[in-house]
């Protein structure tokens, strides 16, 4: 399915995560990654409490949004395909150490050489996989 | 403002941040990252968006010293470049580029009652889990 490009919105929507990762460095003194975040509020008791917060938090104003600009959510998308990459993606960023907010928004900004080597690894492997599935071998498309 | 509230209003910012930027939706992820295709570059205006905030954000804090009311902030990050770091991340951009979703997105599309995101995210906590025991750190 084609989408279209929105500068305006998603300029704007990027500048709010932005400002909610400034928030959180400045209020709490943390990293706004959600891979470590969802990881770590499951697996340790400590600092519990804010990361289910941001969480949910995070879930409930974009089903607002999802609500008040009636955005309906993709359906039809093989399973295996989708079971196979949530293991990838729950995998590769475990073992990379963060994901497209703590490396991306957040690991650039803190002008992190491992962060720029990561976010060019998965930004690298994002657009191979897309053209190998997409363009040779035409699926998922 | 204590912790819990300050971190719930930077849930909320981060996740209508997502929402409205378009980065919940899977197919427009996708078409970012088709670029032989259906380029749509507005992704690279999200990550743009953000870094506009967070670097001079960061910055004003690292020169303060401090988070308020004297937060300490994370040490200096890592410089170590290793196998982990290399071969995590590109996995997880395979991953990505397979189905459209990034962690942040995946739960934020929770809200939806659909069941495509909480397979996703079902799958992406279980390879967490295999993340955390398959490779122990060095």
């Amino acid at each position: 399915m084609s989408t279209a490009f929105t500068p305006v919105s998603s300029l704007f929507g990027g500048a709010l995560i932005g400002l909610a990762a400034v928030l959180l460095y400045a209020a709490l003194g943390r990293i706004a990654g959600i891979s470590g975040i969802l990881a770590s509020a499951i697996e340790q008791r400590a600092e519990r409490g804010w990361k289910l917060a941001f969480l949910l938090a995070m879930i409930a104003a974009a089903g607002m949004w999802f609500a008040l600009a009636g955005v309906a959510p993709r359906a039809g998308f093989p399973w295996p395909w989708l079971v196979a990459a949530g293991l990838l993606v729950g995998f590769g960023t475990r073992v990379g150490s963060g994901c497209t907010s703590g490396h991306g928004v957040c690991g650039l900004a803190r002008l992190s050489r491992r962060s720029l080597v990561a976010v060019a690894m998965f930004m690298g492997s994002g657009f191979a996989t897309v053209f190998v599935l997409r363009h040779v071998l035409g699926m998922l498309a | 403002m204590n912790r819990i509230t300050a971190a719930a209003l930077a849930g909320a910012l981060f996740g209508l941040g997502l929402a409205v930027s378009g980065m919940t939706n899977p197919d427009k992820v996708l078409n970012f990252l088709d670029l032989a295709g259906r380029w749509d570059p507005s992704l690279a205006l999200v990550m743009g968006g953000a870094l506009a905030v967070t670097i001079p954000g960061y910055a004003w804090l690292h020169r303060r010293g401090a988070g308020w009311g004297g937060v300490a902030l994370p040490p200096q990050p890592s410089t170590r470049i290793d196998v982990r770091l290399l071969a995590g991340s590109a996995l997880f951009g395979i991953g990505w580029g397979i189905a459209g979703y990034c962690p942040g997105p995946a739960l934020a599309n929770l809200a939806h009652a659909s069941l495509e995101p909480f397979v996703f995210v079902a799958a992406l906590l279980a390879g967490s889990q295999l993340g955390r025991f398959a490779t122990p750190r060095a």
